[in-house]
């Protein structure tokens, strides 16, 4: 039996349950996952992604999944963060104006051309611009790209995040932010998902 | 930004080797401190691009690579290594990372000895006909993919009428989930090369 970690915490699996049993056969994976997200959101470095950055991007990243518990999660996350709580209701509105289906978007030209499906290219909106500044103007933007269209993001969208003062190394934390969100959300609905089969398993052999 | 002009990128999805070049600069060797060895986790990786660059936040690097050891090579429980790898295939597939896809293809070709069935989800896309246990993976793994998520009940019933275990299950939506991850990291931050 384990202390619960985060994705415990979301996907509602309790300590002594059988999804506890089988996560807590995989030691390695279970832990580096908890690291994963205190690294990016309790980091030894934030020079390059302020906190309140972090949290905006996840509620945003989060909120375009359409998985409320998790958006829950980082919209209080966000409102706790220095100078955080006045961002929440921009962006919840940016949230529900960035809001498709995805994966779309182009592949090389070539053969899988065929495939190419077009799709929202989000920007922000120009009356919540002020609020959220440069950066999370430009991080939103390309964050809505690694969401919804992955396979159209080009070096041209590296420029971009440069030029709104994002430097290489902030790139590459913001990134493994939006991604790893990607991640921890499809993982924690994919074990509620499997966890409620179970209950529901459990309650028939026990004539409930 | 790191000249790329000379990349020559693939255009289908492929098993063979590809290369990778960063749009953006990776950490010089010569910059390496003990800190971000213990980011690359294996030191030989120092030699490639992607994870040069992606040591620039060491602590996130080195939690992603042991997550991803752990969910691909411990196989004392759970799925087969080669249905994992068809996990992330059929992940990067659905995604459209050729560069992911031509790595876990193969691998999950080498695992799984079936080849031209690993080839024919790469042709075909992920609603090629592989049968029942790789159908109900592959069907997993793409509704994990989609955003909003499509994963439901339907597919837990579909993984275990294909004889799929609770620990195996677990397994699909941890690689499926994985490569959610890798493919937005690979894609996102340079391209592959022939």
């Amino acid at each position: 039996m384990a202390t619960k970690d985060i994705i415990d915490t979301l996907a509602g699996i309790e300590p002594g349950s059988a999804l506890d049993g089988i996560r807590a056969k995989r030691v390695q994976a279970r832990d580096n996952a908890q690291k994963s997200y205190l690294s990016l959101f309790e980091p030894i470095d934030a020079g390059d992604v302020s906190l309140v950055e972090r949290a905006a991007v996840a509620l945003f990243v989060i909120g375009l999944h359409r998985e409320p518990t998790v958006a829950a999660f980082y919209r209080t996350k966000l409102a706790a963060t220095a100078d955080g709580a006045r961002l929440v209701e921009a962006v919840d509105v940016e949230i529900a104006r960035g809001e498709t289906s995805g994966p779309y978007g182009a592949f090389p030209a070539g053969p899988l051309s065929v495939e190419n499906k077009a799709g929202l290219i989000y920007r922000v909106g120009a009356e919540r611009k002020p609020d959220l500044g440069d950066r999370l103007v430009a991080a939103f933007e390309h964050a809505h790209l690694l969401v919804f269209r992955p396979r159209d993001a080009a070096a041209a969208d590296m420029k971009a995040l440069l030029a709104a003062g994002w430097s290489n190394t902030g790139i590459v934390t913001f990134s493994q932010l939006v991604a790893f969100l990607s991640f921890q959300v499809r993982v924690v609905t994919g074990l509620r998902v499997l966890g409620a089969s179970l209950r529901r398993t459990a309650n028939v052999a026990a004539g409930a | 930004m790191s000249a790329a002009s000379n990349v020559t990128p693939p255009v289908v999805f492929t098993q063979d080797e590809l290369g990778w070049v960063s749009w953006i600069d990776p950490l010089p060797e010569a910059e390496l401190t003990e800190r971000h060895f213990a980011g690359l986790v294996d030191r030989s990786r120092s030699k490639s691009e992607y994870f040069r660059l992606l040591v620039r936040d060491p602590e996130v690097l080195e939690a992603r690579t042991k997550t991803d050891k752990d969910i691909f090579y411990n196989v004392a429980d759970g799925l087969p290594r080669a249905e994992r790898e068809l996990a992330a295939a059929a992940t990067s597939r659905y995604n459209g990372c050729i560069y992911c896809a031509s790595v876990h293809a193969r691998f999950a070709s080498t695992y799984s000895k079936r080849r031209d069935d690993v080839q024919r989800l790469l042709d075909e896309g992920v609603g090629a006909d592989l049968g029942e246990r790789w159908n109900a993976v592959v069907k997993a793994s793409v509704a994990l993919a989609a955003t909003p998520i499509a994963f439901g009940p339907d597919n837990i019933d579909e993984l275990r009428r294909a004889g799929l275990d609770d620990a195996e299950i677990v397994d699909v939506i941890n690689g499926a989930s994985f490569f959610n991850w890798a493919n937005r990291l690979m894609l996102s931050l340079g391209e592959p090369s022939k």
